[in-house]
């Protein structure tokens, strides 16, 4: 058996989980780590400019792939710097493996320099976490974490390694398998609870299929698309569920929730048969639990992690399962016994969805003066035909992109949903271009957003990451003015983004091309040259001067419910029930 | 309601605050935690005190058993179960006092287990409400020093908690 060092230990077991792209910034306590990285050829290290954005770019490359995403920070400051990435990470169940350096193990708790405690910081945004107090153990952690990272709810897992044990030297053997007693994660559901969901989807007359982030990053997209073709039911997909469903398909009505379409949240109101598939029904999504239910429904909850289910909504039917799994079973057992809906009532429920999709609440009012943020979107979406990797930033331009590019597969919509951290959009880029060295990755930000990680511009130019970074400059915090807009009687503190650099000038200095686009009728002559054969190696920044009174509708205001949104212009006024002709709402409205 | 919930969990270095994180983390209530190895030195058995609606401890049960290093919780509260817990109070007892205090011991089965010219120190068994009763009964001068460990529970009969 050989003789490693815990440093050596480190990189061997990265290789062993063929680890491909290390994300990290160098400092004391990892050295000896750094320097057996120096030392090895089996993954590429990233050195990015600040350890956030390393977090950040392991998770888009985890969330762009099949793979578990890797940071390595120092003690102290490297590992306090990371801790928006983790909790960026674990909100949304992206599966990382965070190392951190840690001090000498005899210096563990005198604060000594560059000390923090990485286990305790981290301990409630983390799905665990270790700490390595002797060599010996080094091996079976990685073994555990990776394990622990991508199984079950999917989530970011941090060790910690005191830099005496990176130095000391063992016998190294990375274990094949490992058993962790206290943790098995549940695959299969019950197969009585599958019959009994199957049973409440043939009793259906308004079924619905509401699909999160689970169907994502469970891979059960294709057996998400198998369920809603088979009996025809009309699908939601929510901001982390987006590509779930073709967002093309005919039977999507669009993101549902707060700037959901009018059709997905009524839809989602009105239902009497629910099946949520890896969703949790979080505030943004069905906003007030009681408003919700007021509308009876039966629900039916697949999700892989027990504790999601009856958090925020009491359910009919939970099963507790991996979500391709349990889909894969529900569609034999369907099949099987050949349940479906009604047909005469499914007729009547996609009528009254026609009738609701008909007034089209993402119309917005196109302009030749001034450049719509939507408009934006929309071209980016038909000059990329649909297929670009996008990766967005939070807020006005968030919604914006998760409305109008309608996302053709899952993992090609990459944002944070849960955490919503600016400064996300940039950093993701550069990770989901290196999982996907091929593809088109397109960074949707802001002006706000895109400087809360801007110095990853240089590591971009290191690595040659080529994507390409619509920045809808509106010259404020869109989403704050919105809400201060509504809320707050139009007082806009702090929302304006005065002194702004010229974006252009500093996309140039990073040695990148950069464009500003002021004209409605550039936008797409632009987006075309960016991401057209000449500029296809490069990094194009372009600073859209968008309509800075643009708001996000449809918008359900915070404690109203699904069928109280405030409207775009044109819908102003239309009633948010059923049409009074259809005869199985008589009395639901 | 006021439920008892029982953890085996593995008996490693920060386990105990994990539990204790999730408590404050999520706002739940912690009214008593008591915990020690049990006769499997790689497992501890943690008695968790704490009070909530039935989906509250229901969320409180699925986000314990989430925790990696969690391995079984019951909750004792879904059938018979036996709690106790220890108290050692010290009470003044000189004079007049003396004889009252080795009386209230005796009827509440205590056991006096320190004695000084001045003081007593009674160590006392029993379910929370028994410690409570003893403390009311006493005259709130005569009492110097008071501590509690606790509930501890166990189930009834043949219902066992173990891996």
């Amino acid at each position: 058996m050989e003789h490693l060092s815990g440093a050596e230990i480190v990189t061997r077991c990265l290789r062993e989980e063929d680890v491909e792209f290390v994300f990290g910034y160098p400092g004391g306590a990892v050295l000896e780590i750094y320097d057996a990285i120096f030392r090895q050829t089996n993954f590429k290290h990233v050195l990015v400019r600040h350890e956030q954005a390393a977090v950040h770019a392991a998770d888009a490359y985890s969330r762009s792939s099949n793979k578990v995403g890797v940071a390595l920070v120092t003690s102290g400051p490297g590992a306090t710097n990371a801790i928006t990435g983790i909790a960026t990470a674990y909100m949304d169940s992206i599966p990382l493996v965070v190392i951190s350096g840690q001090v000498p193990s005899g210096a563990i708790g005198l604060d000594a320099f560059q000390e923090v405690d990485m286990v305790g910081c981290s301990r409630p945004i983390v799905k665990h976490n270790f700490l390595v107090k002797d060599v010996r153990d080094l091996a079976a952690t990685f073994k555990k974490a990776f394990y622990i990272a991508a199984s079950g709810r999917p989530g970011p897992v941090v060790i910690d390694i005191p830099k005496d044990v990176t130095i000391a030297k063992c016998a190294y053997e990375y274990p094949e398998t490992i058993n962790i007693r206290s943790y098995n994660p549940p695959t299969k559901g019950h197969p009585g609870q599958i019959k009994k969901a199957a049973q409440l989807l043939a009793e259906a007359k308004r079924p619905f299929i509401y699909v999160g982030g689970g169907a994502v990053q469970g891979g059960a997209s294709a057996q998400v698309t198998e369920l809603v073709r088979m009996l025809n039911v009309p699908c939601t997909n929510t901001l982390m569920g987006l590509g779930a469903l073709d967002g093309t398909d005919p039977n999507f009505v669009g993101m549902l929730g707060m700037h959901g379409t009018y059709e997905a949240n009524l839809a989602m109101q009105y239902c009497d048969v629910l099946i949520a598939i890896g969703a949790r029904f979080d505030d943004r999504v069905i906003s007030v639990p009681n408003q919700f239910l007021s509308n009876p429904k039966k629900i039916v909850h697949i999700d892989v992690d027990p504790s999601s289910i009856a958090k925020r909504v009491k359910v009919d039917v939970p099963i507790v399962g991996d979500v391709k799994h349990v889909l894969t079973d529900l569609v034999a057992v369907l099949k099987e016994t050949g349940a479906k809906p009604n047909a005469d009532a499914l007729a009547n429920w996609w009528k009254q969805i026609d009738e609701w999709r008909k007034p089209n609440s993402l119309l917005y009012t196109p302009s030749t003066e001034v450049i719509k943020p939507q408009h934006v979107i929309e071209t980016l979406w038909k000059v990329t035909n649909g297929e670009a990797i996008v990766t967005s930033d939070v807020g006005q331009h968030q919604m914006w992109a998760a409305q109008y590019y309608k996302f053709r597969r899952p993992k090609q919509w990459i944002n944070s949903g849960g955490l919503g951290t600016m400064g996300f959009g940039l950093p993701a880029a550069m990770g989901a271009q290196l999982a996907n060295p091929d593809a088109q990755v397109a960074c949707v930000t802001g002006e706000g957003s895109i400087q809360m990680n801007i110095q990853e511009l240089s590591t971009c130019k290191q690595y040659h990451t080529p994507v390409k970074v619509l920045s809808l400059n509106n010259r404020y915090l869109g989403m704050v003015r919105q809400w201060q807009e509504f809320f707050y009687g139009t007082r806009y503190s702090e929302s304006y983004m005065d002194a702004l650099p010229d974006f252009v000038k500093i996309a140039e200095a990073y040695g990148h091309v950069g464009f500003k686009v002021e004209n409605p009728a550039d936008v797409e002559p632009v987006l075309r040259e960016a991401f057209g054969p000449g500029l296809k190696e490069r990094l194009v920044f372009i600073d859209f001067r968008t309509d800075p009174s643009e708001n996000v509708f449809p918008m359900i205001q915070n404690g109203r419910g699904l069928n109280q949104m405030d409207l775009p212009e044109h819908m102003r006024g239309l009633q948010q029930t059923p049409f009074e002709n259809n005869r199985d709402y008589g009395n639901l409205c | 309601m006021r439920h008892i919930l029982s953890v085996l969990i593995e008996n490693e270095a920060g386990a105990l605050s994990r539990v204790t994180g999730l408590f404050s983390a999520r706002g739940y209530n912690i009214d008593s935690l008591t915990v020690q190895t049990t006769e499997d030195p790689t497992l501890s058995r943690m008695t968790i005190v704490t009070h909530g609606s039935d989906d509250v401890i229901e969320q409180i049960t699925k986000q314990l058993n989430k925790l990696i290093e969690v391995v079984k919780v019951i909750d004792l509260n879904e059938a018979d179960h036996i709690e106790r817990e220890l108290m050692l109070i010290k009470v003044r007892a000189a004079g007049r006092d003396r004889d009252e205090m080795k009386r209230m011991a005796d009827i509440f089965r205590g056991r006096i287990i320190d004695v000084t010219e001045k003081t007593y120190t009674i160590e006392l068994t029993g379910t929370g409400e028994k410690l409570d009763a003893f403390i009311k009964g006493l005259d709130p001068t005569a009492i110097l020093e008071t501590v509690r460990t606790g509930a501890s529970g166990i189930a009834r009969g043949e219902r066992i908690l173990k891996i």
